[in-house]
């Protein structure tokens, strides 16, 4: 039995990253393809490679109410929280729903685990120092955690930690919760901070850049690590009838192949991709833009690059836009999400940046440069550790149109 | 609405003291089973993953494989959500205690088991299953919260879903802080029901939510020592086979169980 998705409206949407605070610096940063990315000087020792790293954040405590849940990610959850008027837009939609008819729906990687290493930096003898003797931030949980109280958010909270399909996935969560009834709306997103378990992790196997990530080139080196938050508010059509921009459909999969590097076929990313385009009742061939994974891993790419040559329309478009932010793991499926929305809202095409020499491999899909072009259809991949994959259908409709 | 209606096809489940749902059974029904092996058999996993996963990923795997083998389900297109409310806290401690002497150091395996889906991907690629899998955690309410996540994803995409839920004792100092002390998994393979068979109700936290019966006193020393051991009050509901319980899902709102006798 075909089950389609129920199509939602995003209502509110905010996202922080390297590139700034909130949609203006992103739509900025994506017009000017200007790279947040700088030399590292973030991790506990020296580790030569370049990051996506969010500024400010160390002079932006949490309001004492949430003294709790300070830490760096949490810190960075409140700065996201605080952009594009989306603290307001929950409000409302609390006040039309009530607090528990509102999910809450965040996908992390590794949440406050850096107050957890910054525990173990400074221990007194085998005990967390006073000052990180909290359980509230030694606890994957602890965004949504401290999100749920920032945002009074009485109905469903869960963290999703699938590594960095995370927040990706939520979407797909919200939507089942919303069409069965079980809420009237959801806030969805996530956030991942730089910290030296990732920096440290992803070095140890080999796939961190000693130079700015450069997705789909030939002489790609690996990733750059980014951080980043990004919220979007999902409502049922019929309360946002006005609201252009719509979640379609979503699709998961699992790879089953290796834990940490794709199935070079890529026959799980293949499967969430049919997933989310069959739930939105889509052919391959309506898709406009494809936001992808693009890590900069040799791997990653080799396979997406396969895939788009092997199944889109010639007229659809696909860029990576890490060569900007960076990778930020379990926050990559809400910023690329909202930079996809950024995209069909404003009518271009992201370029594909930090390309030096496109590697042949890639097809002539892929948009090297900006490209000015109406969209009505996009898609944003996500794949991640363990085989975790999903895609995400966004469309931009004109007002009181059904999609 | 706010009501989902579920089937439980196969329960599985863990720890030193209790081997499996049989055994679960036997507590209830005021016995004290033999304690099993030390270490699960996870016999899902080849040799090879099993000597390079942990103790979580074997916990969870072990539970996994019981509900499985009870539901008759095939596992290749099982959707699966795995919780944790902590993680793999052994390999936390070890994380956090070479990052902050020798960081270039770090275990490329032991990173990749770092992942909260570590379970969920092991358990995929073992058994080749392409469906959809998730990892989730919600503190003291995890397994409440993925229940609903499992029973929203059966009843919404009307397909079998299996739940795991497990978390293994702290060390170290963080071991210290958490407080969980003992390996405690659970896993459940739950299908909509045609007809009202088991009701889960959303609900608000209140005066009135209706407790559970009282459990023999090793399930609440292993609820204090285990926050997947969560579900306890429902497996004792499903080995009663009727009666009601509420799980927290959130600060602010529970799941209210209900199972009508078979007639």
């Amino acid at each position: 039995m075909r089950v389609t998705t129920l199509p939602l409206a995003v209502s509110a949407s905010t996202t922080t990253s390297a590139l700034g605070l909130g949609l203006d610096a992103h739509l900025d940063a994506l017009h000017r393809q200007r790279s947040g990315l700088r030399t590292n000087d973030f991790s506990s020792a020296p580790l030569a490679c370049w990051i996506g790293r969010v500024a400010g954040l160390e002079t932006y405590p949490l309001p004492a109410a949430y003294a709790q849940w300070d830490c760096r990610n949490n810190r960075l959850a409140w700065m996201g929280l605080n952009q594009d008027d989306f603290l307001a837009k929950v409000r409302a939609a609390r006040q039309r729903y009530g607090a528990t008819r509102l999910a809450l729906l965040l996908g992390t990687s590794t949440a406050s685990i850096g107050a957890t290493e910054e525990g173990y930096r400074r221990l007194d003898g085998e005990r967390l120092p006073d000052d990180l003797h909290c359980t509230a931030i030694h606890t994957p949980h602890s965004l949504t955690a401290f999100v749920a109280k920032a945002l009074d958010i009485g109905g469903p909270c869960l963290t999703i930690s699938t590594a960095c399909s995370s927040s990706a996935k939520v979407f797909a969560s919200a939507e089942r919760l919303i069409r069965l009834g079980l809420v009237d709306a959801a806030v969805v997103g996530g956030v991942d901070s730089l910290c030296d378990s990732t920096l440290f992790g992803f070095n140890a196997l080999e796939l961190v850049s000693p130079e700015p990530c450069r997705p789909f080139d030939a002489h790609r080196r690996g990733i750059s690590i980014g951080e980043a938050a990004g919220f979007a508010l999902l409502e049922r059509i019929d309360a946002h009838t006005d609201t252009p921009l719509r979640l379609l459909g979503c699709g998961e999969s699992s790879d089953a192949h290796h834990m940490s590097t794709p199935d070079p076929d890529g026959i799980g990313a293949e499967l969430a991709l049919r997933d989310a385009l069959d739930r939105a009742q889509l052919d391959i061939s309506d898709v406009d833009y494809v936001n992808l994974h693009g890590t900069a891993s040799h791997k990653n790419d080799a396979m997406e690059a396969a895939l788009i040559a092997r199944l889109f329309a010639a007229h659809t478009r696909v860029s990576s836009t890490k060569g900007l932010t960076g990778h930020t793991l379990g926050a990559a499926g809400i910023l690329e999400a909202t930079m996809t929305l950024l995209a069909l809202r404003e009518g271009f095409v992201p370029g594909n940046a930090g390309v030096h020499h496109a590697d042949p491999a890639c097809s002539a899909h892929f948009a090297w440069h900006n490209e000015a072009r109406a969209l009505k259809v996009a898609l944003s991949h996500s794949f991640g550790f363990g085989g975790s994959n999903a895609c995400l259908v966004f469309a931009r409709v004109v007002a009181d149109n059904a999609p | 609405m706010s009501t989902l209606h579920i089937h439980v096809e196969g329960i599985g489940l863990w720890s030193r003291q209790i081997a499996n749902f049989d055994a679960l059974q036997r507590v209830l029904g005021g016995e004290t089973p033999a304690a099993p092996a030390m270490r699960p058999d996870a016999a899902a996993l080849s040799p090879n993953e099993r000597r390079r996963a942990p103790e979580s990923v074997l916990v969870a795997i072990e539970a996994a494989s019981q509900a499985v083998a009870m539901s008759g389900r095939a596992v290749e297109h099982l959707a699966c959500v795995f919780a944790s409310a902590y993680g793999d806290q052994a390999t936390t401690d070890y994380m956090c205690r070479v990052l902050a002497g020798r960081p270039t150091e770090l275990s490329p395996t032991r990173f990749h088991n770092s992942v909260h889906n570590a379970s969920a991907g092991y358990w995929t690629i073992a058994t080749g299953c392409h469906a959809p899998s998730s990892a989730a955690c919600a503190g003291s309410a995890s397994f409440g919260s993925a229940l609903l996540e499992a029973a929203a994803l059966a009843c919404a995409d009307r397909r079998p879903v299996m739940l795991v839920c497990s978390d293994t004792a702290g060390t170290g100092p963080l071991g210290e802080l958490i407080g969980c002390t003992i390996a405690f998994g659970c896993a459940l393979v739950i299908a909509p029901a045609a007809h009202t068979d088991i009701t889960l109700h959303l609900t608000t936290r209140a005066a009135s939510w209706p407790d559970h019966p009282v459990l023999p006193d090793d399930c609440a020393t292993w609820m204090r020592s285990n926050p997947s051991a969560a579900c306890l009050p429902l497996l004792a509901l499903l080995a009663r086979g009727h009666g009601e319980c509420v799980l927290a899902i959130s600060e602010q709102s529970g799941l209210h169980v209900h199972k009508e006798p078979v007639a």
